[in-house]
């Protein structure tokens, strides 16, 4: 799914590359506010569902290559956080859903969450 | 190629910057995604551990040609049980860094699964000393 359209079925204000969103796409989604958690469990093209509006929440994605950020519950970030999301290409929304609701929305429009398999351990890689 | 970064008490606009920093390196050296995210990752959370826990500290990245080896280290209270605290969900961040989003007991966890070989060298009251090593994978992508 677009992060046009994850915008829209959330009515959410778009704060960084509106024009870009068309483009992003998105496979799965990862909703919480624990950013140890988001690492554990994130792959790839996700877009990431939180409450939490603090620096890290950009540095997390920076690590992990997410490039779609949905801030529930309305919480918007300070121009700090969205300089650095520009500087990082992520796209940044704001809805005024839950996180409950929003995950819903975007579960029922068909957006799967992953699977809780943790990522291999070093000795399974090797 | 040798880097080290001061890694500063509690202070949540910088703590992250040594490991952010370093993906921009080891991106413009061209190793392979998968990799950098690998080393990044296990960066990130300790370098956050050293920021929460371990008072501040410093974080030393060394990359060789078969090998990244990280070395993050503090004065701070060390860690009295390392199997205590190696378990999942076990954490002793207080509410107020919970409330951060960190303090989920997925830290070390997250470290050992990223990182090859991951060393702690830990006394009460003295400091904590971790060391991961990264093996560089060939012809991956």
């Amino acid at each position: 799914m677009r992060a046009s359209e994850i915008a829209r079925l959330l009515h959410a204000d778009i704060l960084t590359f509106s024009e870009q969103a068309d483009a992003i796409e998105v496979a799965t989604a990862c909703g919480s506010d624990m950013m140890s958690d988001v690492i554990a469990f994130v792959k790839e093209r996700v877009a990431l569902l939180t409450g939490l509006t603090n620096p890290q929440v950009i540095r997390t994605a920076e690590l992990l290559d997410i490039k779609v950020i949905i801030f529930v519950r309305g919480k918007k970030p300070s121009a700090e956080l969205v300089a650095m999301a520009q500087e990082q290409g992520i796209v940044l929304m704001t809805t005024r859903d839950t996180m409950f609701t929003a995950c819903g929305k975007l579960y029922c429009a068909g957006i799967k969450g992953d699977t809780l398999a943790m990522p291999a351990s070093a000795a399974e890689r090797s | 190629m040798k880097f080290s970064y001061m890694i500063p008490r509690l202070d949540f606009t910088a703590a992250g910057k040594a490991s952010t920093d370093t993906k921009r390196r080891l991106t413009q050296i061209g190793l392979p995604i998968a990799f950098i995210k690998r080393v990044t990752i296990a960066m990130y959370e300790a370098e956050m551990n050293v920021a929460i826990h371990g008072g501040g500290g410093e974080a030393s990245v060394e990359v060789g040609t078969d090998r990244i080896t990280a070395i993050f280290s503090d004065q701070g209270p060390g860690i009295p049980d390392i199997d205590l605290a190696m378990q999942e969900g076990y954490s002793t961040a207080s509410e107020e860094i919970r409330n951060m989003g960190f303090g989920a007991g997925m830290g070390l966890p997250n470290m050992k699964r990223n990182a090859d070989e991951l060393r702690i060298d830990t006394e009460v009251g003295k400091g904590t000393v971790v060391t991961m090593v990264f093996h560089i994978e060939k012809g991956a992508s």
